[in-house]
């Protein structure tokens, strides 16, 4: 489903990411993990868009991505979630789910001031929608409140419910346990394979939490100073002597 | 919050009667044609501040320039009324496409991704650029002489010449601007300026093309501005490049911070605080300007989001999403 073919990038004199050769099935749901700096969001921002790669290309169902804007990527079908939680203020649970599938929905300017019949309808179904979707990750009590004035937990539900209301085939998730409590914790993991098997969507992970990743993944890639050292499934990550390395440091 | 909520309840509840209020204060102002005055400046305030607000308060693009798409629509107007002979509702549509089309060139730079500070700078150089293209293009505009015996809009054989019936031609063309920007904001487009304000990253991520919609901001802004152009010239009969100027556009920029960016309800407090003080305090002389550096300057830190701002947005009873 997406393919990078020696992706890199270079800030200044800092190669945050080099020569990274991944490979993603649809339906796959992968870990990217690594110690601080080691480039894990630095590849969802490149697959996302949000930074152009200074080597190497990404593909993405036969459709060359690196270097497209942001939003066309969206439209192709790959949503994310941030890490820090970037819902946006003043608008409603609900508003910020309805921004998410806004991409599906066709309402011109002059739509928006006629309010025919038909615009009625579109928007209808566009507030349905968005509201299934708030169902779907748990929340459904609260589409009024302010997005923002949510616990951090909740918060971070409504911005995979927003990333999903684009309904994109590939979704990345950047550190989304950050901060949850181990209830949200579970009911995230849940969730995740959820959207995996009955939505038949392909999950990339940003994690800290080693064991969440581990519990949840298909396959495990492991960053260490911008580059991969480590590819596969869990327990042969796990054992690798190259990541325990990057994660423990060894003994002098 | 609780008496914030308890105030918007109220005016939901009462808000027909408070329009009531408003059509019938002219019936009292009769003999005083001062006072319909203020209040016929304080519609088009209303007319302006709106406007400036789905570029500023909406999208979040700071214009310094905003009088000037005031200023154009004025002129198209006028100019077509006085040297073409158009009627003056031939003239709307025509200052509104005329205005809109500007703004968008204006609006321009933001696709090169010029922000921020840069293009407060942009935009005041619009304002600027503007003024000064209307005092020397004399051929055509009567360069700083103005441009004078622009006629009243006559409907059915009826002219607004006078004060009242200009009152009311002028209170519906703000109603009508509100109802239709009410709804701007309540749509997908609204929500999509919204989201380009806070976070112009996660827009993008989120399929926006923020170009282009910042890019429709200052066009539908300008067009609006143009509208309120041709109701100021027709009222004044009277135009000149000195009745749009960087203070004109700062002005309008006050009433909007003082009544709260984002929020239609925010534009009319704006409009009718800071259209009407300034007159009840003119015995006060220059220290006018004093009292409103102050007022500013406590707005700006005990209530940077405006007297009626973004956070009340979702208790006017006339939000669609809520």
């Amino acid at each position: 489903m997406l393919e990078t073919h020696d992706l890199g990038i270079r800030f200044g004199g800092l190669e945050a990411l080099k020569n990274f050769n991944f490979k993603i099935q649809k339906g796959e749901i992968v870990g990217i993990v690594g110690p601080n700096g080691a480039g894990k969001t630095t590849v969802l921002n490149l697959i996302s868009g949000v930074y152009s790669p200074t080597t190497g290309r990404i593909v993405f169902q036969d459709n060359e991505i690196s270097g497209m804007r942001p939003h066309k990527i969206t439209h192709l079908g790959i949503s994310r979630t941030f890490q820090n939680i970037r819902l946006i203020p003043s608008l409603s649970v609900l508003e910020n789910v309805m921004l998410g599938g806004a991409l599906r929905v066709r309402e011109s300017i002059l739509d928006a001031m006629l309010m025919g019949p038909w615009v009625k309808k579109r928007r209808e179904k566009w507030i349905q929608d968005a509201k299934t979707m708030l169902e779907y990750v748990g929340l459904k009590e609260i589409l009024n409140m302010e997005a923002v004035s949510l616990p951090y937990g909740k918060q971070r539900e409504v911005e995979i419910a927003r990333a999903i209301a684009t309904r994109s085939r590939l979704l990345l998730l950047d550190e989304p346990a950050a901060g949850m409590s181990k209830m949200e914790k579970q009911n995230l993991v849940t969730l995740v394979r959820k959207l995996r098997d009955d939505m038949g969507m392909t999950i990339i992970i940003i994690e800290h939490d080693i064991k969440l990743v581990l519990e949840l993944v298909d396959r495990v890639a492991v960053l260490d100073f911008g580059e991969k050292i480590a590819d596969g499934e869990p327990n042969d990550v796990k054992s690798d002597p190259m990541v325990i390395k990057a994660y423990l440091g060894v003994k002098e | 919050m609780a008496f914030t909520e308890n105030v918007s309840k109220l005016m939901n509840k009462y808000n027909w009667g408070l329009l009531v209020v408003w059509f019938i204060i002219p019936l009292f102002l009769k003999n005083w044609s001062y006072g319909l005055h203020i209040l016929i400046m304080v519609a088009v305030y209303v007319l302006l501040t709106q406007s400036l607000n789905v570029v500023l308060g909406l999208a979040g693009q700071l214009h310094l320039g905003h009088a000037a798409n005031f200023g154009i629509g004025a002129y198209i107007s006028g100019l077509l009324m006085v040297d073409a002979g158009f009627s003056f509702w031939a003239t709307l549509p025509l200052a509104f496409i005329g205005a809109g089309l500007v703004g968008l060139v204006v609006g321009l730079p933001t696709l090169r991704g010029v922000g921020g500070d840069y293009l407060g700078i942009v935009t005041l150089g619009f304002g600027e650029i503007t003024r000064i293209f209307l005092i020397n293009w004399d051929s055509v505009t009567r360069g700083p002489m103005g441009l004078p015996g622009i006629p009243a809009p006559v409907l059915f054989g009826y002219s607004f010449s006078s004060k009242i019936p200009y009152f009311y031609l002028i209170t519906i063309m703000a109603l009508a601007t509100w109802f239709l920007l009410e709804r701007l904001t309540n749509s997908k487009t609204g929500l999509q300026f919204m989201a380009v304000r806070t976070d112009e990253n996660c827009a993008q991520v989120l399929g926006i093309n923020t170009g282009l919609v910042k890019m429709s901001a200052f066009g539908i802004s300008a067009a609006f501005a143009g509208l309120a152009g041709a109701f100021y010239a027709s009222y004044f009969s009277f135009i000149s490049p000195d009745s749009f100027m960087f203070v004109d556009s700062l002005a309008v920029i006050c009433m909007l911070i003082v009544g709260g960016k984002g929020n239609m309800v925010g534009c009319v407090l704006g409009a009718l605080l800071l259209g009407i003080a300034p007159e009840l305090f003119r015995f006060l002389g220059d220290y006018r300007m004093l009292i409103y550096g102050v007022l500013l300057t406590v707005m700006v830190i005990h209530r940077p989001l405006g007297i009626w701002g973004l956070d009340k947005r979702r208790l006017n009873k006339i939000a669609i999403i809520r």
